[in-house]
């Protein structure tokens, strides 16, 4: 066993300064890399709307976006030879502020996805089709605007319609 | 009638919690033994309560009744029975009275112990578990109830227990069904698993704050309290893996993790219950970090009330989020209250958690402990940072900025290289004293086997990356030296006992079960570890759109598309299924069949992916999409992830450590 009690034995060999110096050092090497690795991977949250302005001014370079908005199903394209799959959002409001005065998620994004007059943006994503990728699904993408069209890395689909339909004017 | 009976006894249950409460304070004020005796018969009788309401609501499910919101909500007539008795915790509402009557269940077996040595603590623990309870069954009570009905008016539907004036029951002829993603085994027994976890931290957390408002100076709630950390740390262990499971199996991207908000709220408390089981092994040992580990029981209570918040409130965007809902604030405010509380106790006797030795050298066993510690809080701030960083920035500069998995990866890696590290080389250093003289004598052996790992990955023909092969040799450094300690324990026993080599080795780890027990815990992590570095580093994928007949090629592996079926099932689904040969170098080695249903009342498909899966590696194919006019031409993706079994054998590993390390003694403080 290699359990020996030693330590009565043993004379103090450390000052509490050195345990307090050694403690300091790492979590300032962790404060560090929590630092570093958000700062190198930070992604700005954006509705539509806010993307289509700061992209007019040049605000956003070429850094990594999250943007949320309503599908529009009509507009969803789908080759599946070459898996290419395109779509386009329209603006639902992000403050939930907005969404509770439209009535809620489900009915924001309906207003969406009816409105002509909401902003949109194409999307564009190269992979198999997700299966709640759908007419007024909420969806989460994340990637990098070139020009006027969005080229998603990563699609979060949600779908908070489904009930309405059999049991109309729900409160929730 | 079963709705009447259900919605009753939950309420019944919430004002018998009540009054737990009550009665416990006032016994405790005026040192009355039987108002205390009344509380504890009211904790057990929260049980049975309990169990009526949960009765009733399978009842309601089991027998379609659809004017309950709750039924319509997350059955339907076409789901076989086992889904339906899931579906108590298919969303929010029922998930909470699950929560609530497992909580109950723990706070009766609490009860039923024998109280004669703490009855000073009885009453405050009692206090503690009744208020959660208490809590839990006011939001449900008041907001997420599983019993209101549906209700026709003028004005529409609308949701309410009892009925509006001038309203008619609504009956929907079907209900909208369980969420097909959540039919699958993995999802019958993780929410059970993970609500396992989250409940059994309870009971640790009002043993030390009882303790702490008595003013007790001893480490007895360490003790009573031991077993139910371990059996909460293994529940929230099991809950994350079978989540992992689903995810892997269900959702069909070929991972397993996404560090997804819902996620990351899982893994807190296990970070921070892990990180006291280590660091409460000091306490025992060398009466230090007392007040430390108030804070880690502490933060594991809040952090499972924050995950039960998070996962509830719909706060984050998550695929685990049910909704958003009014119970969001009072969560909120239910963390702080106890927080704040719970801390401010600990400030209070502050004093008297003094530690009785101090740290003597970097290289001794409690001070490894500590740098474990120090990792375990790092990792836990920064996925807690992750998770809360969206709502920082956005109160700080107005703009809501998220961090991705990637964030996560880069930032934990190196936290959880060095906890590896520390598995290797913490088991190996002594208490109080120790020196990198002392600890190089103990450790050059396994040190040396285990750089034979780094040959066997150059042979198998792994050149890169460098980080690859440093965890590799890290997992076969900690292998190394857990495969040493037994070996040396058994040699000794051997020789001092003249036993056999199997005499010696079953002695030796029933007589030091917690040792041995957390050994093979260790060896489990590692062989998860390793499961994870296959396929995080070696992940390889490709996609294709073929006719039947064609092949796809990935690695060393062939995928033929043989046959296609379309067919209806019994039980509402679409299937779509395809039949796919894989070969390895050109040699049969399995068939398999990657589906999609089409759920018909859910109206959604799910992926199911086809899996060949070896100790090497697993094969795994999804099928995408098919098209609809030749019905002949089909897309795959197809992932070929090495080592990731090993994920799954680990978890098995550590499952057979628990059950050593918590295996009662027959005869109690055998030790040496």
């Amino acid at each position: 066993m290699t359990e020996i009690n030693q330590f009565e034995t043993n004379p103090q060999s450390g000052s509490k300064a050195k345990f307090i110096i050694g403690g300091v050092l790492i979590v300032a090497a962790i404060i560090y890399l929590i630092a570093s690795s958000a700062t190198a991977n930070a992604q700005y949250f954006l509705t539509v709307e806010e993307t289509l302005q700061k992209s007019a001014t040049g605000e956003l370079g070429d850094r990594d976006l999250r943007i949320s908005g309503a599908v529009i199903g009509d507009t969803i394209n789908y080759n599946p030879q070459t898996l290419e799959l395109s779509f386009t959002i329209a603006h639902v409001p992000g403050s939930k502020k907005e969404l509770e005065a439209e009535g809620g998620l489900a009915i924001a994004l309906h207003n969406a996805v009816n409105d002509p007059y909401r902003p949109r943006l194409r999307v564009v994503h190269n992979g198999p089709m997700p299966d709640l990728l759908q007419d007024e699904a909420q969806a989460i993408i994340t990637g990098n605007l070139e020009g006027e069209v969005f080229y998603a890395d990563e699609l979060l689909l949600k779908c908070p319609t489904k009930y309405e339909e059999s049991i109309p004017e729900q409160v929730e | 009638m079963a709705l009447d009976i259900g919605f009753g006894s939950l309420t019944i249950t919430f004002l018998v919690t009540l009054y737990a409460v009550g009665a416990a304070i006032y016994g405790e004020r005026n040192k009355n033994d039987r108002w205390i005796d009344s509380a504890r018969n009211a904790m057990l009788l929260t049980f049975p309560l309990l169990t009526i309401s949960i009765i009733s609501i399978i009842y309601l499910i089991l027998t379609n009744q659809f004017q309950v919101n709750y039924v319509a909500h997350v059955s339907s007539l076409s789901m076989p029975v086992y889904l339906k008795i899931t579906a108590l915790w298919g969303s929010q509402a029922g998930s909470l009275v699950f929560w609530s009557w497992l909580l109950a269940a723990f706070a009766a077996a609490v009860m039923l112990r024998k109280w004669d040595n703490e009855r000073d603590l009885l009453p405050w623990v009692i206090i503690i578990t009744a208020g959660t309870l208490a809590f839990f069954l006011f939001l449900n009570v008041f907001f997420e109830n599983p019993f209101a009905r549906l209700w026709q008016s003028v004005q529409g539907v609308t949701v309410s227990m009892f009925a509006p004036s001038g309203a008619i029951p609504y009956i929907p002829a079907n209900g909208q069904g369980l969420n097909p993603l959540l039919r699958h085994p993995g999802m019958i027994i993780h929410p059970p698993a993970q609500y396992l976890g989250f409940v059994s931290c309870i009971i640790p957390y009002a043993f030390a704050m009882a303790s702490l408002i008595t003013g007790r100076k001893d480490d007895n709630w360490i003790y009573i309290s031991r077993r139910w950390t371990l059996w909460a740390w293994v529940f929230l262990s099991l809950g994350l893996v079978l989540g992992m499971r689903w995810a892997y199996d269900v959702l069909g991207w070929g991972g397993y993790w996404g560090w997804d908000p819902v996620e990351i709220s899982a893994l807190l408390p296990w970070l921070t219950g892990t990180a006291f089981l280590h660091s409460v092994m000091i306490q025992e040992k060398r009466g230090m970090f007392k007040q430390w580990n108030m804070v880690l029981i502490i933060l594991t209570y809040d952090l499972v009330i924050f995950g039960t918040f998070l996962t509830r409130s719909g706060v984050l965007s998550s695929v685990h989020a049910f909704s958003t809902s009014a119970i969001g604030p009072l969560f909120f405010a239910f963390i702080a209250l106890t927080l704040t509380a719970s801390l401010g106790l600990l400030l209070h006797r502050w004093d008297d958690l003094k530690s009785n030795n101090e740290l003597k050298s970097f290289f001794s066993r409690e001070a490894l402990f500590l740098l474990n510690n120090l990792l375990f809080m790092g990792v836990l701030v920064t996925s807690f940072w992750g998770v809360i960083f969206p709502l920082i920035s956005e109160l700080v500069s107005g703009q809501k900025v998220t961090v991705g998995p990637p964030f996560y990866e880069r930032a934990t890696a190196p936290l959880l290289g060095g906890l590896m590290l520390l598995m290797g080389v913490a088991p190996l250093s002594v208490w109080g004293y120790s020196s990198w003289k002392t600890l190089g004598r103990s450790i050059w052996k396994p040190f040396l086997a285990s750089l034979l790992t780094i040959p066997v990955v150059f042979y198998l023909g792994i050149w890169k990356p460098w980080y690859a092969i440093v965890a590799f040799w890290m997992v076969g450094f900690v292998i190394a030296v857990t495969v040493y300690e037994f070996w040396c324990g058994t040699i000794s026993r051997m020789r001092r006992f003249k036993e056999n080599f199997f005499v010696a080795l079953w002695k030796l780890v029933t007589r030091y079960r917690r040792r041995y027990g957390g050994y093979i815990i260790h060896l489990g992590m590692v062989l998860m570890a390793l499961g994870i570095i296959g396929i995080e580093m070696f992940q390889t994928d490709t996609q294709g759109t073929i006719d039947v007949g064609e092949y796809l090629q990935l690695d060393e592996y062939t995928m033929t598309f043989d046959d296609i079926a379309i067919f209806d099932t019994n039980d509402g689904r679409y299937v779509t299924r395809a039949v796919v040969g894989i070969f390895k170098n050109d040699e049969k080695v399995s068939e398999l069949y990657p589906r999609r249903d089409y759920f018909y009342d859910a109206r959604q498909y799910v992926t199911v992916p086809g899996m060949r899966s070896t100790l090497a590696d697993e094969f795994y194919v999804i099928l995408v999409d098919l098209d609809p006019i030749t019905r002949a031409i089909a897309t795959f993706k197809i992932y070929h992830n090495p080592l990731v079994k090993w994920m799954w054998v680990g978890s098995w590993v550590f499952i057979v450590g628990f059950i050593v390390t918590v295996w009662p003694d027959k005869k109690p403080h055998t030790r040496r």
